[in-house]
């Protein structure tokens, strides 16, 4: 064999062919999706009120979705990664269980609870239900695991010798954790919260259980298209055209900056 | 200022990894010298309160800052003590000085009187210059002054410095050396550093405390230490031959095999060391002034800068200087017999 030690070596034929068949069943639909929008029409489609409704319904609460998992999601992280408290593992199955749940349990969990029967709706003094708030509970619902887990990485990869360096330059914990931990895992949380984002935002299954599918108020991309795919299959190329290129985007900036 | 502190860590059903006591008073600097695993580092985590005694106290300026027999300890970030790390450890997301100022923001002074004190002693450290850059833009010399001024800045009672000079490059090592050695000089507080190289603590501390296995081998004046070996570490560490032995008059029948014959008489258990460049080497049993003489074979031969470093198998095992011209004109290889011969003179002996 000839220079170095992987020059020679083919691919075996089990292998290659599998592979392949792989890739052009994940690369496929895309390419006919791409295949038959209708790009003269698709201006005019993009500026149609519903469209615009749904996107940016879409963009609000994907957004406010990840915010909540972030405010709650971080400190959850921390728990998991650096305190030790009985019942961990626990925590951290109740933490994962969203991503392995049908989204569809999920949405009924959710109305379970904050439902206007549910074991806490019937004491909250508003209804989250049917509402964009409700939107973005199942989103947050759905998508939390993905930052929790990201930033646990995060702080488990993280050099605690430098919060111990903080210590002796006397710091406490919190002020530790907001000017040495935070900023050292910052790119961890923002990987995280670009992963966490573009899971609320093409959430579909919680959200039209939990949330129904209200135009303007509840009836998001996902669902949209779903609806459109009915009564108008070229828009609802032209949506689903839209959410793919907003998922490109999202998938282009964590290469270019944290993925490596 | 004085440090009263007697360190016993102990993991869970172990054994002890550190029994220490250690004091200190103001204006000084201890060197807690030792071999990798002695318990250095861990003397001084628990000192900063990053490793919580299992037995003993700390007490510092009166104050108890850990005693679990009494239930007290003092988390590191109420502690009066700052620490030099190994790696320094310096904030990569803040500028230098930022991370000068770090330790005054915590302990409450406000941004701008934090800053101005941190500019202050960056200028001191001849960093004025490199005030908003990020640690990884300085050189290995520069992180060091860097990481000594966010510790002394907050003017910490106790100064702790986890092996100071051992992340620099040769050169620069020298250099930091000296300068280390002024500003421990003139620093109020007690400085404690931890560290395996002799020369920095020959050079950078009045005491000397050697551990080895957790448990003080050794303590004294650098020129002490240096001068009166008491373990086979320490023998190394200052290149001295060292022989247990028992003493009676002029005669010392050495525990490990042989007999030498000093000039000082003594008697009882002593401890006997002479430098390697006192040992004289022959092809024949040697004759006239030497009073000691015996027969060794050479085990192995190492060229240091100017002489050749020989060990010797005995009894007693030696250790010889000798030139490169002796090391031709004597054919020495592994294996060559020889003769060792020792004037009486050169052997100082000292109680066991």
């Amino acid at each position: 064999m000839a220079g170095d030690g992987t020059a020679g070596a083919r691919p075996p034929v089990g292998l290659v062919v599998p592979a392949v068949l792989g890739l052009c069943f994940l690369g496929l639909p895309l390419v006919g999706l791409l295949a038959r929008t209708p790009w003269a029409d698709l201006p005019a489609q993009l500026a149609e009120p519903a469209v615009v409704e749904a996107l940016r319904l879409s963009l609000v609460c994907a957004t406010s979705a990840t915010v909540l998992c972030l405010v709650t999601g971080v400190p959850l992280a921390w728990l998991l990664a650096r305190a030790e408290f009985p019942g961990r593992r626990l925590v951290r199955a109740v933490v994962t269980v969203p991503l392995v749940l049908p989204p569809v349990v999920g949405g009924v969990a959710l109305l379970l609870v904050f439902g206007r029967r549910g074991l806490l709706g019937q004491h909250l003094p508003v209804s989250l239900p049917f509402t964009m708030a409700g939107v973005v509970v199942a989103e947050a619902f759905v998508a939390m695991p993905f930052l929790v887990i990201a930033v646990e990485g995060a702080l488990r990869g993280a050099d605690r010798r430098y919060e111990e360096a903080a210590a002796t330059l006397g710091a406490g914990r919190w002020l530790t954790f907001r000017r040495v931990t935070l900023p050292t895992i910052a790119p961890g949380v923002a990987a995280g919260a670009v992963l966490c984002w573009a899971r609320a935002l093409g959430e579909f299954g919680a959200t039209i259980t939990f949330a129904g599918n209200f135009p303007g108020r509840t009836r998001t991309m996902p669902l949209a298209v779903y609806l459109a795919l009915e009564t108008d299959p070229q828009a609802a190329t032209v949506l689903s055209v839209l959410l793919l290129a907003v998922s490109v985007l999202v998938l282009v900036s964590l290469r270019e900056r944290w993925v490596r | 200022m004085t440090l009263r502190a007697r360190l016993g860590v102990r993991p869970a059903g172990n054994r002890f990894v550190l029994d220490v006591p250690l004091d200190a008073d103001a204006g000084h600097t201890v060197a807690l010298l030792g071999p990798n695993g002695a318990g250095k580092t861990t003397a001084l985590r628990a000192l900063a309160g990053l490793r919580p005694l299992s037995t003993g106290r700390i007490e510092l300026d009166g104050v108890v800052l850990d005693d679990p027999g009494a239930r007290v300890l003092v988390a590191p970030e109420h502690r009066p003590i700052a620490v030099v790390f190994q790696d320094y450890l310096l904030f990569g997301h803040l500028s230098v000085l930022e991370n000068v100022a770090f330790g005054l923001r915590a302990r409450g002074l406000d941004r701008h009187a934090a800053r101005r004190r941190a500019a202050d002693w960056l200028a001191l450290v001849g960093l004025a210059e490199q005030a908003g850059a990020r640690p990884r833009e300085l050189s290995g010399g520069q992180a060091q002054r860097v990481a000594l001024a966010r510790a002394m800045v907050t003017e910490p009672r106790l100064l702790l410095l986890d092996e100071p000079l051992a992340a620099l490059d040769a050169g620069t090592r020298v250099s930091v050396r000296a300068e280390l050695r002024r500003r421990l000089a003139g620093y109020p507080g007690i400085a404690l550093m931890v560290t395996h190289d002799p020369l920095d603590a020959m050079v950078l501390a009045d005491r000397l405390v050697v551990l080895e296995g957790g448990r003080v081998a050794q303590h004294g004046s650098p020129a002490e230490v240096a001068r009166h070996p008491r373990t086979d570490y320490v023998a190394r560490l200052v290149g001295l031959n060292l022989y247990r032995g028992t003493a009676s008059g002029t005669t010392v029948t050495l525990g490990g095999g042989g007999v030498l014959t000093t000039a000082s008489p003594a008697s009882g258990p002593v401890l006997v060391a002479f430098a390697p460049n006192a040992v004289g080497l022959h092809t024949e049993r040697p004759h006239g002034s030497p009073r000691n003489a015996w027969p060794v074979r050479v085990v192995s031969l190492e060229q240091h800068a100017g002489t050749t470093r020989l060990q010797l198998a005995g009894p007693p095992d030696v250790l010889s200087d000798v030139t490169p011209a002796a090391v031709a004109e004597l054919r020495l290889a592994p294996g060559a017999p020889l003769w060792a011969a020792l004037k009486a003179t050169e052997i100082r002996t000292y109680p066991a």
